[in-house]
């Protein structure tokens, strides 16, 4: 059997890789992409800790973050069509209307 | 070392791999098809802990539906190569250093509390998909009806954000 923190040590480097392509993409959808690539990191802990309880709770729990990150990726999805119709453009730093 | 940590380190290898390439990539589209080869290397580490469900949604739901809805907004926007701008320092000097402390204080804080974690049970089948729908149809019913909520209210938001207007 693979110890618990296996499993707990690669969620923390998958998030730590979606916070370093959060930071670094310039593309809007990659940017998005990072954030997906969190929240499965968190899933893994979830079910991880669910594993080592011996209880089903934590894949109930990942169960709505699936389906919450589903909806999440809908609507975001419809406001980066909305911005690259606007600013003809997928590029962050060309999103600067609230900048000084 | 066991099969089981063979496949393990074969199916974390394979995340890791596709978590980097998509930081490394520079089409969205190539981004995107490292994104599913991390949801594919998930799907199979919950099948090895035994979470069949988990593994079944997570291929259905993120591989399948999220990923096609990503490829299908990259390619109806056209979207080319990441454009190269000028650095900024702080991304540079302040995000790299910041976001390597961020996995390591995680990675400490796990290898810290080691020792109270109570060791994984023996088998998979506690986590059986009967057991998870026993869960979601007694104790959270209500937040699992109000996911059906949500999920209507995001189909209304999308199709209003991505309407044309006239």
């Amino acid at each position: 059997m693979i110890p618990t923190n296996y499993y707990l040590i690669l969620s923390a480097i998958l998030f730590g890789l979606g916070v370093l392509a959060f930071v670094f993409k310039r593309n809007i959808i990659t940017i998005f992409m990072a954030i997906e690539l969190m929240l499965n990191a968190v899933n893994l802990a979830f079910v991880a800790f669910s594993q080592a309880l011996g209880k089903s709770d934590g894949e109930v729990f990942v169960l709505f973050v699936i389906v919450v990150a589903a909806a999440e990726a809908a609507v975001g999805l419809g406001i980066i069509i909305l911005t690259a119709r606007n600013r003809r453009s997928l590029n962050v730093e060309r999103v600067d209307l609230l900048k000084l | 070392m066991s099969g089981v940590l063979v496949i393990f380190f074969l199916l974390a290898a394979l995340a890791v791999l596709g978590a980097v390439s998509l930081i490394l990539q520079r089409h969205p589209i190539h981004s995107a098809l490292s994104l599913i080869l991390v949801m594919v290397a998930l799907a199979g580490l919950y099948l090895l802990m035994g979470a069949e469900f988990i593994a079944a949604v997570q291929i259905i739901v993120y591989g399948g539906a999220v990923m096609v809805l990503f490829v299908f907004v990259i390619m109806l926007l056209n979207a080319g190569e990441e454009e190269r701008t000028n650095f900024s320092k702080l991304a540079t000097f302040g995000g790299i250093p910041l976001a390597l402390a961020l996995g390591g204080v995680i990675a400490a804080a796990i290898a810290r509390s080691s020792g109270h974690l109570p060791p994984p049970a023996a088998s998979g089948v506690m986590s059986s998909t009967k057991e998870i729908s026993k869960l979601l149809f007694s104790e959270f019913v209500y937040p699992f009806e109000l996911t059906s909520f949500l999920i209507l209210v995001a189909i209304l938001g999308a199709i209003v954000l991505a309407q044309r207007e006239n």
